[in-house]
């Protein structure tokens, strides 16, 4: 999935991208023009306040929404021409997503939630079940895989869910605000297990938050402001 | 593909058990209610035919005055015996001409006794109503002629009178007559007019009017026309003779009437279509109710399917493959409750049919039409909510409240 023969050195590469909301006067500009490069292997947060675009961006990366104008090459494949169900098949291939609210399935087991990516990989019931178990295991939840959502803690949650997203082994896992319903010490396990995964698996993560706490976690920080990138730099204080 | 999305529209039908089970209740109780009526509906019809044909073949009932509201029969003249008479030698087309008059008396032997109804009449009476012995005899001649206290009995009076003792050859009072049974009537059950039939005696004419009546008169005539004689015909011959007979002038009206039981059967015929019209229609009313259920249930669910819809669209499925899902549930929920529908409205129907003494008369078309409602509510009403769902951006479907 890495191929090293991608013509693009970036994984992510946003050329202009303008996204528009309504039309003449009640014109909203959630994105404005925005240029921004992605490498392999990256731990970027996207900080900023509500309505400066950073979930807009997010939508778009995660190529859930099409841009109004500019281009979206991931991998150098021009996302904005791909139709809705070619849309579907690169997030099933590529893509993971851990939401704030966890979204996972009710009444639905651990196991059987990070299983339901698989399945529509088209990976028979044996293997998905040993690679949705590791999953697990991998986020430190060896054991509960059993247990439905309502019999978890917030943060077990948000592993399963990390677990769900993980389990495809993407290229790129998009977190949502992933500790805003979690408290501090929760928060700072899921960092630290998202951190863990970028340094030791070199997945790239790209993370939307408004806790600067949570975003020194990252290697690179974004600031989105109305809808442009403010400010865009390296975070030294990140291992 | 396909078996992975059977298998998830399983796994999604049992986790939300509650949700499953209201919609196959709606489903069951739509198919199941209409089964069930027009089944009744319909055995009462066949009841009601079944009942006619037993009443006697192309049978005629004549009685004096005029039927209708207001009009009574006590005013008018009754029959007397040289009337029969006439009928009987006059009357080519007919196979049997019985004469009767009727009275309410209490039947007494040993320490039974019970109220019941009293025919005087002869054995022509048996030929018209087409009613068989099971045991003993008719009147002999001499009998009717000589008004012996006979008495044949219908099922429920022998039953009432004398349980599982012998009746044939005992003597019964009625009234203060004390009477012979002479022979015992064949059960014919309950009348469409919900009458027992077999709460009766049956005794010679004679002896009727001498030691019951106290009078010569004859308030009934039943005849039976020849096989392959239409009734009509028959009906006339007798308005003729009894308009001569009863020196009815040209142009007045009838001081009697005729009836043929096959007018009052179709009457009742339609009587029971209409009914089962109206149960019909109760059991529509239940289906469109049962159908408004699978779709309160199904659009409730929308706001919890939405969001997983939202989910299941975000990890990269794809919208025919979540439409797909919706679609094998709802068809899968549908199949199930209709299955169970028709085994419950068929159960019920069997049931009542017992119960009522009706015949289980099944009309596949309505089993079949009930279902396809139920199932095309279901589908509908699970599937067009969920493909709004799927159109919407994965995103937009996950912030669904």
């Amino acid at each position: 999935m890495h191929s090293p023969a991608d013509k693009s050195p970036a994984l992510i590469e946003l050329k202009a991208v303008s996204k528009i909301y309504g039309a003449g006067m009640a014109e909203v500009r959630a994105l404005d023009s925005v240029d921004l490069s992605i490498d392999d292997g990256e731990f970027v947060a996207i900080m900023g306040p509500s309505g400066s675009g950073k979930s807009t961006a997010m939508n778009m990366l995660g190529c859930l929404d099409r841009p109004s104008s500019g281009r979206y090459l991931f991998k150098g494949v021009d996302v904005g021409a791909l139709s809705r169900n070619q849309r579907a098949l690169l997030r099933r291939h590529y893509l993971g997503f851990v939401f704030q609210g966890f979204n996972l399935l009710a009444r639905t087991s651990a196991v059987e939630n990070v299983e339901l990516p698989l399945i529509y990989r088209g990976i028979a019931a044996a293997p998905r079940r040993r690679q949705a178990m590791k999953a697990l295991a991998h986020v430190g939840l060896a054991g509960r895989e059993h247990h439905s959502p309502g019999e978890l803690s917030g943060g077990q949650q948000q592993r399963v869910a990390i677990a769900r997203a993980i389990a495809t082994r993407p290229a790129v896992l998009l977190a949502d605000e992933p500790t805003g319903n979690l408290d501090t010490k929760t928060s700072l396990e899921i960092m630290e297990l998202l951190e863990r995964l970028n340094r030791d698996e070199g997945l790239t993560v790209i993370m939307v938050t408004h806790e600067a706490e949570m975003a020194a976690y990252a290697g690179r920080i974004i600031h989105f402001l109305d809808g442009r990138i403010d400010h865009d730099a390296t975070n030294r204080d990140a291992a | 593909m396909f078996f992975e999305t059977l298998k998830l529209a399983i796994q999604a039908i049992a986790r939300n058990p509650l949700r499953s089970f209201l919609t196959v209740l709606g489903i069951v109780i739509g198919v199941g209610a209409v089964i069930a009526m027009v089944t009744i509906g319909n055995g009462t019809t066949a009841r009601v035919a079944a009942d006619i044909a037993k009443l006697g073949s192309n049978l005629l009932f004549v009685r004096p005055g005029q039927f209708g509201p207001g009009r009574s029969s006590a005013e008018a003249k009754p029959f007397n015996a040289r009337d029969i008479a006439a009928l009987k030698t006059q009357l080519h087309r007919a196979r049997a001409v019985a004469p009767a008059a009727q009275t309410i008396v209490t039947a007494i032997y040993g320490t039974e006794s019970r109220n019941t109804t009293i025919s005087g009449t002869d054995n022509d009476f048996f030929t018209a109503l087409d009613w068989q012995l099971t045991q003993g005899r008719s009147f002999l001649e001499g009998e009717i002629r000589s008004g012996r206290a006979a008495c044949i009995i219908g099922e429920t009076v022998r039953d009432e009178l004398f349980g599982n003792a012998e009746a044939l050859g005992q003597r019964i009072r009625v009234n203060k007559v004390s009477c012979e049974v002479i022979g015992l009537l064949a059960a014919k059950g309950q009348s469409s007019f919900g009458t027992d039939r077999d709460d009766i005696i049956v005794m010679p004419l004679r002896t009727f009017q001498r030691r019951i009546a106290g009078n010569t008169n004859i308030t009934a005539i039943y005849i039976s026309a020849r096989d392959g004689v239409q009734t009509a015909k028959v009906q006339a011959d007798i308005e003729r003779l009894l308009r001569e007979r009863r020196n009815i002038g040209p142009g007045a009206e009838d001081d009697f009437s005729v009836r043929d039981m096959k007018e009052v059967a179709q009457t009742l015929t339609a009587t029971t279509t209409v009914l089962t019209g109206l149960l019909g229609a109760v059991a529509g009313v239940s289906l469109l109710v049962g159908g408004i259920g699978i779709m309160n249930i199904m659009l409730v669910s929308v706001t919890e399917r939405t969001r997983e819809i939202g989910i299941r669209l975000a990890i990269g499925a794809q919208e025919s493959q979540v439409l797909l899902q919706f679609l094998v549930e709802a068809i899968v929920l549908s199949l199930f409750g209709g299955v169970i529908g028709i085994m419950a409205g068929l159960g019920i129907a069997a049931l009542a049919t017992r119960a009522i003494q009706i015949p289980f008369v099944l009309d596949p078309m309505i089993v079949f039409f009930a279902f396809a409602f139920s199932a095309l509510v279901g589908v509908l009403f699970g599937y067009f909510p969920a493909r709004r769902a799927a159109r919407l951006n994965p995103i937009d479907a996950l912030r669904h409240e």
